[in-house]
């Protein structure tokens, strides 16, 4: 069965997937001035790719995801500022697993609900974390943050570069890689079909035996360990960690890139990403209200006609241009 | 006496959350579209409010009415050209069209106007004390309490005692069914979200003085909305109205006895409260 | 012999009303058991309470001779029962391939593998593969659930439920919506049905139900009112009567 052949083909990797990461390395030649904005267009994919885990494919509707980026910065900036530990790598992985704790404890309360209640108790989980950072001042600085934050080398080899930000950028985009990687593994996997299943008919997922609760802990845990990577690089590659990282705007605005992108299609976290951070380094600047209005119009631009982002845009034509072919 | 003093303007504050959010409870009650960008018609209501009264001399109430009934007829024009296009959409699908409307909204209200925050200029009979016998208290503040009282009761009577309440409640019950005996579930929603829109718009002016007026409102209180509006249980008008009360009194209470840290306590109820009771307090378990 | 699956004074109402009252049901093991009555009758309510989409009032279910009146629907599904909706649940962004492998993976219970790739498992494939050849489903297995007909859609949902190989299978009004140019398509599926599998199939079409039926329930106002064989039903007049009353009252 033709169907049959193309399934168990699916997960193989095509031509094209290579595409992102040779045009990140081209990056750091042709970009050698701008490769601190391109370390942060990074970890944001890093961060939307995380989000799309729980949203995309789980159909978790979230808006406080930075609860878990937040958690990886201040993990990383904690340990660095009151404990003298600034040794990247383990710093990371405390981050990440600091995160993934906390997704793991929130996830097996609050999963219980959905829709609306679930959406405010991700905002109450992250407005809570952010209060707390706000009272911890002691350890976190407060409103002021921990600035001036500095690392080892990397590995023992590379140092931060504070001027060109090379060995940053190569970093994060070896990280972004290999969790990239994790992901495309996952979404691949059988766990990641129930996980479609569960957005698609969470029901019908109850009547054919599969523990539904179990999965959706799972996915929200591992998504939260990797938005504590992408927090944890953030402070690593910024040196700063604020309130912000623990921000309703940058919840709303990951959402909004993913969705930009495209959700549930794997790279729309990279396109949206990249999209959305061009245009507003190029824009918001110059023209700042303009820009948010520009942004509110195109939102409800693509609610309205292009719900499915670039990316399902993309498949839409690719779809038409292939006509209606059967199995 | 001082204790009171603060019970009351938590009150106070209570009231500016319920009147802007009962409009929210029921459109979602009745609707299920989740509208994230509530706070914004609250936000146009003040900003009409402060550029008649400042531009064309208008008096308090003669603004407030303005305010009515120029946010309602601009939410007639945006629900039929563009929610009710999205009514069976993804939920993401509303989040990201009223996050969208939202940004606009903050955006023209900068670009029109200002990024200042804006003052309402209460007219002389609102300023100033009222002597209550046992307490003297700002006459605004006491206003606003009234105002809210009035605006539940009326608003409870026209649920309970007229048919078009009736429909609205039987709508948020079961939408289908209403909707097959004949009832035009459309024009219902429409009315409704002018009537909450309106309601949002004399929340955001009356309020301005406790919540204070400028671009970013939307988004600043987006999440005080939906926890009320989470909290008291979608649709219903009593627990909006409860709901308000012991989250505003709440919060302006530990707001003065705890600076630092007494929001938390808001979120940290607000999770209790709905991991116990996912409906909320007065909410109907769904289907 | 221990019945396939049975319920023992089985109770369900909400609030005042009553829609399961005291349900005593034998379902042997093999059985071709038709589940019939009026509408409102309390048939699918019956089902959910079965499979343990509804909590019961009162009452027990017992699988294979075991209680399972406390578990969880995914729970009683791992023991062995299955069933198909009468309105379609099924994963409408999906393929129908992926519908079906994702009921074959939880029943070989590698649904929740985490590393090894969904298209590596042979396995999973080869049964979702036969299935859908079973149903002559095999044109359009490639293509999204929403895309297709309502009539191939609910040949699917028949797929997914044998896709779970359980004990018992209930079936809530299969043939509701299928055309009759392939009514004999679902007609052939159920007739090879494995034996040893017994089958409960809610239906209003009587052809089917005599057809396939070797013992039928009939279902008024959440009761029992009578059972049978085909032949004891149709010749009761009090059956008669029941119909031919709700038919009178519209």
């Amino acid at each position: 069965m033709k169907a049959a052949h193309e399934f168990a083909r699916r997960h193989r990797l095509q031509w094209w997937e290579a595409l992102p990461w040779l045009a990140g390395i081209a990056v750091f030649f042709v970009f050698p001035n701008y490769l601190a904005f391109s370390t942060q267009v990074v970890v944001t994919i890093l961060f939307a790719l995380s989000l799309d885990l729980v949203l995309g494919y789980a159909g978790i509707v979230t808006l406080g995801h930075a609860a878990f980026f937040g958690a990886g910065a201040y993990t990383v900036g904690i340990l660095a500022q009151q404990f003298n530990w600034n040794e990247p790598l383990s710093g990371l992985a405390a981050a990440a697993l600091v995160a993934g704790a906390i997704g793991l404890a929130s996830g097996f309360v609050l999963l219980r609900t959905h829709g609306l209640t679930l959406l405010m108790l991700t905002l109450c989980t992250m407005a809570l974390l952010e209060q707390a950072a706000n009272m911890g001042a002691a350890w976190t600085g407060g409103f002021d943050g921990m600035p001036g934050l500095s690392f080892q080398k990397i590995l023992g080899l590379f140092s931060f570069d504070v001027l060109y930000f090379r060995s940053q950028y190569l970093y994060s985009l070896a990280l972004l890689l290999l969790a990239f990687a994790l992901v495309r593994t996952l979404v691949y996997s059988s766990f990641g079909q129930s996980l479609t299943g569960i957005r698609e008919n969470v029901r019908r997922m109850h009547a054919v035996g599969a523990p539904v609760r179990a999965r959706l802990i799972v996915v929200y845990t591992v998504s939260a360990a990797l938005a504590g990577l992408a927090g944890g690089l953030f402070a690593q590659t910024t040196g700063y960690v604020n309130l912000a990282v623990l921000g309703l705007e940058r919840a709303a605005g990951v959402l909004i890139i993913l969705i930009l992108g495209g959700y549930g299609r794997l790279y729309g976290a990279i396109i949206g990403a990249i999209a959305y951070m061009v245009l507003e380094h190029l824009l918001a600047k110059a023209y700042p209200t303009t820009w948010q209005l520009g942004i509110g119009v195109t939102l409800v631009a693509v609610a309205l006609y292009v719900p499915n982002g670039i990316l399902g845009l993309a498949e839409h034509f690719w779809r038409k241009r292939s006509g209606k072919r059967p199995a | 006496m001082d204790f009171l003093s603060i019970v009351l303007g938590g009150c106070a504050a209570g009231m500016v959350l319920f009147i802007v959010s009962v409009g929210l409870s029921v459109t979602m009650g009745l609707m299920g579209f989740i509208n994230l960008a509530h706070g914004g018609f609250a936000m146009l209501g003040g900003y009409v409010i402060v550029l008649a009264m400042k531009h064309w001399g208008l008096g308090f109430v003669a603004a407030l009415a303005l305010a009515f009934v120029a946010v309602a007829a601009l939410s007639v024009v945006l629900e039929r050209l563009l929610y009710a296009r999205l009514y069976r959409a993804a939920e993401l699908t509303q989040v990201l069209f009223t996050i969208g409307l939202a940004f606009v909204m903050t955006a023209a209200v900068t670009l029109v106007v200002g990024p200042e925050t804006q003052v309402v200029p209460l007219p002389a009979w609102l300023r100033g004390q009222t002597d209550l016998g046992f307490l003297q208290y700002r006459t605004y503040s006491l206003v606003l309490i009234v105002v809210g009282v009035v605006l539940v009761i009326g608003l409870w009577l026209g649920f309970e005692r007229t048919r078009f309440g009736a429909r609205i409640r039987a709508a948020v019950d079961n939408r289908r069914m209403v909707s097959s005996l004949g009832v035009d579930v459309n024009r219902l929603f429409t009315v409704t979200f002018a009537v909450g829109s309106g309601l949002a718009a004399l929340g955001g002016g009356l309020g301005a003085e406790i919540l204070g007026l400028d671009p970013n409102y939307p988004l600043r209180y987006l999440v005080y909305f939906l926890i009320v509006v989470a909290v008291g249980g979608l649709g219903r008008v009593t627990g909006v109205f409860v709901a308000a009360l012991l989250i505003g009194t709440l919060d302006f209470v530990l707001k003065i006895y705890f600076p630092k840290g007494g929001t938390i306590f808001i979120y940290a109820l607000t999770l209790a409260l709905l991991l116990w009771r996912p409906q909320g307090l007065f909410g109907r378990r769904g289907p | 012999m221990t019945l396939a699956l049975e319920t023992r004074g089985l109770c369900k109402s909400f609030g005042a009303l009553e829609v399961a009252r005291s349900i005593d049901f034998r379902l042997a093991p093999g059985a071709r058991h038709a589940l019939i009555g009026p509408n409102g009758a309390g048939k699918t309510t019956f089902v959910n309470l079965l499979t343990g989409l509804e909590r019961p009032s009162g009452g027990q279910v017992l699988l294979g001779g075991e209680d399972v009146t406390r578990l969880a629907q995914a729970r009683r599904v791992k023991r062995g029962i299955a069933r198909t909706f009468q309105i379609n649940q099924l994963f409408r962004g999906l393929s129908v391939l992926d519908n079906v492998c994702i009921a074959v993976a939880e029943r070989l219970g590698v649904g929740g593998g985490l590393l090894k790739p969904a298209g590596r498992r042979a396995d999973v494939i080869e049964d979702a593969s036969r299935l859908i050849e079973l149903l002559h489903l095999e044109a359009d297995a490639g293509r999204r659930i929403a895309e297709l007909p309502y009539g191939r859609q609910r040949l699917v949902e028949i797929a997914i439920a044998l896709g779970l190989e359980p004990r018992v299978l209930l079936l809530d009004e299969p043939a509701a919506g299928i055309p009759s140019a392939e009514s004999h398509i679902l007609l052939d599926a159920i007739a090879t049905l494995p034996r040893e599998i017994a089958v409960l199939i809610i239906e209003h079409d009587m052809d089917l139900v005599f057809r396939f039926a070797q013992r039928i329930t009939v279902l008024v106002a959440g009761a029992v009112f009578a059972e049978g064989t085909p032949a004891e039903i149709a010749k009761n007049a009090d059956v008669r009567a029941v119909y031919l009353g709700t038919a009178a009252h519209g």
